[in-house]
């Protein structure tokens, strides 16, 4: 008897060492979303750019180098929007600034809160890539069938290794509404 | 009223009592053998049920077009098969030899936590039926495929709340399952057993119980973020709140790659075990074949992103993940040795268990290849999301696990009943098995390599002969796991069977310590721990 009673003790220990695990391991998944985001943000590796404006700092501008800028613009879930770029392609200097306008419309009736989302590609780019002024810092208000003309004002970091001779901007709209309204509720 | 009669009984006379009479007994039982066996009839049922699944699946891709469901239907029944066969089938039925066989094995009286181990099992009954009861729901059931990837599976209709809850109750199941199991192999032990005699079964669970514990609250907190993704606000994986879906790929094969491994560690453990008893042998490499699982198990946590090669890594990324994939192609490559290295030159005879085993060294084989074609990062952009992969999981999954089921199944019966198995019968499932389950799959690798992608209800022509190969394959696959149930109820009821002696196998009381007991054996053993330990083992 004398030894089930210590078989019993030392399955109680052991049991909850192992439910420690099984907890810190909980907390490790959640752990993993922050750390996602600094191993992305040190790295540079997810194609983030930016997400509120930068001061406009002067580099020298480098006339001997051009780099083709990519315009690509979707929606997600078929969002009713109106979503354009006016300028699929354009040559660019590292260090000299350049305003690029898209534009969105809201095909609904009804006043709409939409969010365009930036992804940069090759995502090791996006540190070069320096955004001033850009409708994806703030989410956006439409009024029904409202249009807008939306600039984005950037300037590629000089710095850029010699190897990216082309880069690809991603905007994404999501529409906002229902999400926003929920929240209010 | 028998529980309460049973309790009664309990109080008076502890120790020397069969099992309490009437239904109740299934219910309330803390005893390991009752546990087990309830454990591995509730995965073959849902081996049946995902099977029939499969076979829907295949019946509407026997031709191409639209046959007998809606795409819909057609992808939460690829979604739901896959769940139901790892969460329902693989993973009980080897919990359920785990309950049966670790106590026989290591000379325990029964497992560490025996009332915890009943609670596992009806949770998972619980997590199951929930898990099937999203088929009948507004919007039907997942249908994501079982990664539930978002945003996709957040637009799974009413059901989406019953499926994450229902991976919690497997989760805590299987969790509840593996500290029980870790408890008994490090406490329960006779005490002349040292860790470096255990049987490679028992080993194999010990490391898959940690494995167990470090992953499934992963992964249940990456199903808890998509369920307040979607009702609470959050943006975990919504990119429109800062959030990144690629983000969920990366918990979910933190997950998802070493659950890949607990199907498959413990079916190399019975693989151990059934060989060198039909070789006639000691098991070659017994160390080796601890350091190679331990290390296996080690490596599976840092392989998570070979499933992502194609999201968009840096290269710096898809390199690591491709060496550190490669690796473990090395402990793998060590365990294949060593079971051919048992065999070689062993007096061998070809029982149902061993041409199991025996069709599991080969056809793992062939998977583990096809994984390190896939493990080639520039060569996987070709392969991902095809039916090449399919093929590849299929090979490690089917021909590797579930037979190793069926031979650890025919391996042990005569010792639990007390009858001998219908040999003849059971020769016949095999070859039937072996055959078709590679008319089922091989031809799959064709389809992937033209370029079939997975997961689709329909298909364009060039397609055609191949999937009605594949299809036939199936069916006759599945019809002939029916002969797996005729003969394992043939073998229960014992009208036509022989008795099998207390050693089963030819000397096989060397080879482990449940050999050492009487068949049927009875219901409880190792009320004192064994003096002898077998050696032929380690
Ligand atoms: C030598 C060992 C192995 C290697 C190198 C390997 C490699 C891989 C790779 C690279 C993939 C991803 C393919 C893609 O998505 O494009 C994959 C998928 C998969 N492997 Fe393996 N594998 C191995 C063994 C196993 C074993 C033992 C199992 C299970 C018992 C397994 C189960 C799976 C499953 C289920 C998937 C697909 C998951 C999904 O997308 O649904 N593999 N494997
Ligand atoms: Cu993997």
């Amino acid at each position: 008897m004398n030894n089930n009673d210590e078989i019993k003790a030392k399955n109680t220990r052991l049991v909850r060492k192992l439910l420690f695990i099984v907890i810190a391991m909980f907390g490790f998944g959640y752990a993993l979303v922050p750390i996602y985001d600094v191993f992305c943000d040190l790295t540079g590796i997810n194609g983030k750019t930016n997400t509120s404006a930068a001061d406009e700092t002067v580099y020298e501008i480098d006339k001997s180098r051009e780099i083709t800028i990519e315009f690509i613009t979707s929606l997600n879930e078929s969002a009713p929007i109106l979503f354009e770029s006016k300028l699929k392609k354009l040559k660019v200097h590292p260090g000299q600034y350049y305003t690029v306008n898209f534009y969105a419309e809201n095909k609904t009736n009804q006043p709409m809160l939409a969010r365009a989302i930036p992804s940069i590609s090759p995502g090791l780019t996006a540190e070069y890539f320096i955004k001033t002024e850009c409708f994806c810092f703030l989410e956006q208000t439409f009024k029904a069938k409202e249009g807008k003309m939306m600039p984005l004002r950037f300037v590629i970091d000089p710095e850029l290794p010699d190897r990216y001779k082309t880069i690809t901007l991603a905007y994404t709209f999501f529409d906002n509404t229902e999400a926003s309204v929920k929240n209010k509720r | 009223m028998s529980a309460v009669a049973s309790e009664h009984e309990h109080t008076d006379d502890h120790h020397d009592h069969g099992p309490a009479k009437g239904w109740m007994r299934w219910i309330v039982t803390t005893n390991h053998k009752d546990i087990g066996s309830m454990y591995l009839i509730f995965a073959l049922i849902m081996f049946f049920v995902g099977g029939t699944m499969a076979l829907i699946i295949r019946a509407e891709l026997f031709e191409p077009g639209m046959q007998f469901v809606e795409p819909q239907f057609f992808n939460s029944m690829t979604t739901m098969h896959a769940l139901v066969m790892v969460f329902g089938a693989v993973m009980p039925a080897f919990v359920g030899f785990a309950n049966w066989m670790i106590p026989m094995m290591i000379g325990a009286p029964d497992m560490a936590l025996p009332r915890m181990n009943n609670m596992s099992f009806w949770m998972l009954v619980a997590g199951i039926l929930m898990l099937a009861s999203t088929l009948f729901m507004e919007g039907g059931a997942p249908a994501s495929g079982w990664t539930l990837y978002p945003p996709l599976v957040l637009q799974t209709g009413d059901a989406l709340p019953f499926a994450v809850f229902s991976v919690h109750l497997l989760g805590i199941s299987s969790i509840m399952g593996a500290i029980n199991i870790i408890a008994t192999i490090l406490n329960m032990r006779a005490p002349k057993m040292s860790l470096m005699q255990m049987p490679l079964f028992v080993w194999t669970w010990l490391i898959t119980g940690f494995l167990l514990i470090a992953i499934m609250p992963v992964f249940a907190g990456a199903v808890t973020m998509l369920l307040t993704d979607r009702f609470f606000e959050t943006s975990f994986f919504d990119a429109a709140g800062g959030g990144d879906p690629v983000l969920y790929q990366h918990i979910f094969w933190f997950f998802g790659h070493p659950e890949v491994y607990v199907m498959i560690l413990p079916t190399f453990g019975i693989a151990s075990t059934i060989i060198p008893v039909f070789a006639r042998k000691p098991l070659f490499g017994y160390s080796s074949m601890v350091y190679a699982t331990a290390s296996i198990a080690f490596l599976s946590f840092i392989v998570w992103a070979h499933h992502m090669f194609t999201v968009g890594m840096p290269i710096s990324g898809e390199l690591f993940f491709m060496y550190a994939t490669m690796i473990i192609a090395v402990p793998t490559g060590v365990k294949i040795f060593n079971w051919t290295a048992t065999m070689w030159k062993g007096a061998m005879t070809f029982e149902a268990p061993m041409l199991f085993s025996i069709a599991f060294v080969v056809l793992f084989t062939l998977g583990g290849f096809t994984g390190l074609m896939m493990s080639i990062a520039p060569v996987d952009f070709q392969y991902h999301d095809t039916y090449f992969i399919v093929a590849h999981f299929h090979y490690t999954l089917v021909p590797a696990s579930v037979f190793i089921l069926m031979a650890g199944g025919y391996f042990w019966i005569p010792k639990w009943t007390g009858k001998m198995y219908d040999e003849r019968l059971a020769r016949l499932h095999f070859w039937l098995s072996a055959i078709s389950v590679n008319i089922l799959f091989f031809p799959q690798h064709f389809l992937g390599l033209a370029g079939m992608p997975r997961r689709i209800p329909d298909y364009a022509t060039q397609f055609s002969d191949w999937n009605m190969v594949s299809s036939i394959g199936a069916f006759i696959f599945g019809f002939s796991q029916l002969m797996f149930v005729y003969i394992v109820i043939k073998t229960i009821k014992g009208k036509d069977c022989a008795d099998a002696t207390d050693e089963v196998w030819e000397d096989a009381a060397k080879h482990g310590l449940e050999w050492t007991l009487p068949s049927p054996v009875p219901y409880h053993t190792f009320a004192t721990p064994p003096e002898k330990i077998p050696t032929e083992h380690f």
